[in-house]
C-alpha cells in the first residue's frame, strides 16, 4: 500500500539534510562553488528570487541538473516557497549522484522572515515572451540575454546595402535602441539590395525610412534617427550613447572617423566592406583586438579606392555580410561565443569560398599602440587635417 | 609555384585574373614575377621605397607578412599569398 503525503514527506526529510534560512546564508557564504537552486515555478520566481540562485524548476529538475551543475561534488542548496518540493527535489539529486545537497527548510517564505536579501527580477511581458519564443528556448539567449537585448543600444552607420539587413535583423531580434545615421535618400537603384526601403519611400531620408520599416517590424525598438553626416563635430554627441557600432558607411573617411573615437570610447566596432562579389569583415574591439588602423595604418590612394554607386555589387552581397555584421554584433551583445576579434573573414561570393586570415594588434599603431597620442589624433580629426582622398573612380596606372 | 589571389580592385591589372601561379622563394620575388606578368601591379603595392604601401596588406597564407618577415618572407610552392588592399564600400 502506498504511503500518504505526510508519511512520505516525513520518510524523505529524515533522509535528506536540511538548513534553516540562517544556516544557509552562512553556508553559501563560505563556500564559494556552492550552487543555490530555486525549485518553484517560473511564476513564482518572477514575484522574486535570492541573489545568486539559479532557476531550475522541479518539474524539469532531473533532465537540467546535469546541464545546471555538471559536477556531482559541487555542494546544492535548494529552495522552494515552504520546503517541501526541494525537501523531494534533494532527494531526487542524492539518487542522481549528488553528493552534497541541502534543502533550505521554510524555504522563500522562512528566507524572507529570516531578513535574508532578495530580488525581483525583470520579466519580459506577455506579449515578449511571444515574440522573442525561439530566442527564449535557445539557452545561450533564454529570458535574461533577451532583457539584455532590450537593454542594448547599436549605432548603426549607414543604412544602405549592410545597413539594411542589420537595421532589420537587430530589430527583429528585440535590441531595444538602433540608432541610425545616413544624410542620403532613398533612390530607386538602392532597392536592388537596401531591402528596408520601399518604392513608396523612394526621396525620404534612408534613416526614417528605415525607422518606419523597424516600427512597422518590431514597435519594441526606439530607433534614434540622425539624418546627418558622421563628423568630428558630431561624434562626440553620438557614439558614447551607443554599446557597439555596426560600420556600414561607404568611405574611408567616415571609417577613420568612426575607428579612431571608437578606440576612445572603447566601443567594438563590427566592420565591414563589400565591392562587387567580394566582402569582408571583423570586430575590432579596442585594445582587446586590433583596431582598422592596426590593420591598414593608412587608407589607399584614391585610385586604391572606388568607393561611389559606379563600383557596383551583387544585390545580395550586402546581405550576407550585413547578416554576418549582426551575428557578430547580438553575440557582443549576449555576451557568448567567439567574435571576430583577430580574424579576417573574406567572403567571395562567386566562388561561395570564405577565407579567413589571423589579424594582429600592431604596437606601434597610431590610434591604439603602445605610444599612440590618441588626444592628438581625435584633434588632428577636429581640425579636418586626416586627409583621406574623397570618392573617385578615375583608375590610373602608373 | 606559389598561388596568389588578387583582389578585385587589381583585376584590371591582370585581366580579369582572379588567382595567379607565380614562382618567387620569398614574398618580394613573388611580387617581382606577378610584376613579369601583369606590369604595373606591384607600384599599386608597393611605396616608392620599396616598403609594402600601409593600406595593403599581404598574406602568406592566414599570416600577414608584416608579422613575418616583410618582403623577404620565404614562401613555399605549396604557399598561398592573398593580396588584400582596404576596401571601404558599405553604403554602396
Amino acid at each position: 500500500m502506498g504511503q500518504t503525503f505526510n508519511t512520505l514527506l516525513k520518510k524523505v526529510k529524515s533522509e535528506i539534510q536540511e538548513l534553516t534560512p540562517a544556516e544557509a546564508d552562512k553556508f553559501l557564504g563560505e563556500n564559494r562553488p556552492a550552487r543555490l537552486l530555486d525549485v518553484r515555478e517560473k511564476i513564482e520566481f518572477d514575484e522574486g528570487y535570492i541573489p545568486g540562485a539559479t532557476h531550475v524548476p522541479r518539474g524539469h529538475l532531473e533532465a537540467r541538473i546535469e546541464e545546471t551543475v555538471p559536477d556531482k561534488s559541487t555542494p546544492i542548496v535548494l529552495y522552494c516557497a515552504g520546503g517541501v518540493r526541494s525537501a523531494f527535489a534533494a532527494q531526487t539529486l542524492e539518487l542522481m549522484g549528488y553528493t552534497s545537497v541541502f534543502s533550505m527548510s521554510g524555504g522563500y517564505g522562512g528566507w524572507k522572515s529570516y531578513g535574508g536579501a532578495v530580488v525581483k527580477p525583470r520579466t519580459l511581458t506577455a506579449a515578449q515572451q511571444a515574440r522573442y519564443s525561439r530566442h527564449l528556448l535557445v539557452p545561450e539567449v533564454g529570458e535574461q540575454g533577451q532583457l539584455k537585448l532590450l537593454d542594448t543600444k547599436i549605432l548603426l552607420i549607414g543604412a544602405g546595402g549592410l545597413g539594411a539587413p542589420n537595421a532589420y535583423y537587430l530589430a527583429a531580434a528585440g535590441v531595444g535602441t538602433l540608432g541610425i545615421i545616413d544624410n542620403d535618400v532613398v533612390e530607386e537603384s538602392n532597392l536592388q539590395r537596401q531591402i528596408i526601403h520601399t518604392v513608396e519611400r523612394v526621396g525620404q531620408y534612408k534613416a526614417d525610412s528605415a525607422a518606419k520599416a523597424i516600427q512597422a517590424l518590431n514597435p519594441d525598438v526606439t530607433v534614434v534617427v540622425y539624418k546627418e553626416r558622421l563628423t568630428a563635430s558630431n561624434i562626440e554627441r553620438i557614439l558614447p550613447q551607443y554599446d557597439l557600432v555596426v560600420d556600414g558607411t561607404d568611405n574611408f573617411e567616415t571609417r577613420y572617423l568612426v575607428n579612431d573615437f571608437a578606440v576612445k570610447y572603447r566601443k567594438p566596432v563590427i566592420h565591414a566592406s563589400i565591392l562587387s562579389f567580394n566582402g569582408q569583415l571583423t570586430t575590432l574591439i579596442p585594445y582587446e583586438g586590433p583596431c582598422y588602423r592596426c590593420i591598414y595604418p593608412d587608407p589607399p590612394p584614391a585610385a586604391l579606392a572606388p568607393n561611389c554607386s559606379e563600383a557596383g555589387v551583387l544585390g545580395v552581397l550586402p546581405g550576407v555580410i550585413g547578416l554576418l555584421q549582426s551575428n557578430e554584433a547580438l553575440k557582443l551583445a549576449l555576451g557568448i561565443g567567439t567574435s571576430l576579434a583577430g580574424r579576417f573573414l573574406l567572403f567571395d561570393a562567386l566562388e561561395a569560398e570564405f577565407t579567413e586570415l589571423k589579424l594582429r594588434r600592431d604596437p606601434h599603431c597610431v590610434a591604439c599602440g603602445e605610444h599612440a597620442d590618441l588626444d592628438d589624433l581625435l584633434e588632428q580629426h577636429r581640425r579636418g587635417d586626416v586627409l583621406i582622398p574623397a570618392c573617385q573612380i578615375a583608375y590610373t596606372q602608373h | 609555384m606559389a598561388k596568389v589571389k588578387i583582389p578585385p580592385i587589381l583585376r584590371k591589372l591582370s585581366g580579369g585574373v582572379k588567382e595567379s601561379e607565380v614562382e618567387g622563394a620569398t614574398i618580394g620575388e613573388v611580387l617581382d614575377s606577378l610584376d613579369r606578368k601583369y606590369p604595373t601591379i606591384k607600384n599599386q603595392l608597393l611605396t616608392q621605397d620599396g616598403e609594402i604601401a600601409r593600406f595593403v596588406n599581404l598574406y602568406l597564407n592566414d599570416e600577414d607578412v608584416r608579422f613575418l618577415q616583410g618582403l623577404t618572407t620565404p614562401v613555399s610552392a605549396t604557399d598561398t599569398v592573398v593580396i588584400l588592399p582596404a576596401m571601404s564600400g558599405g553604403a554602396l
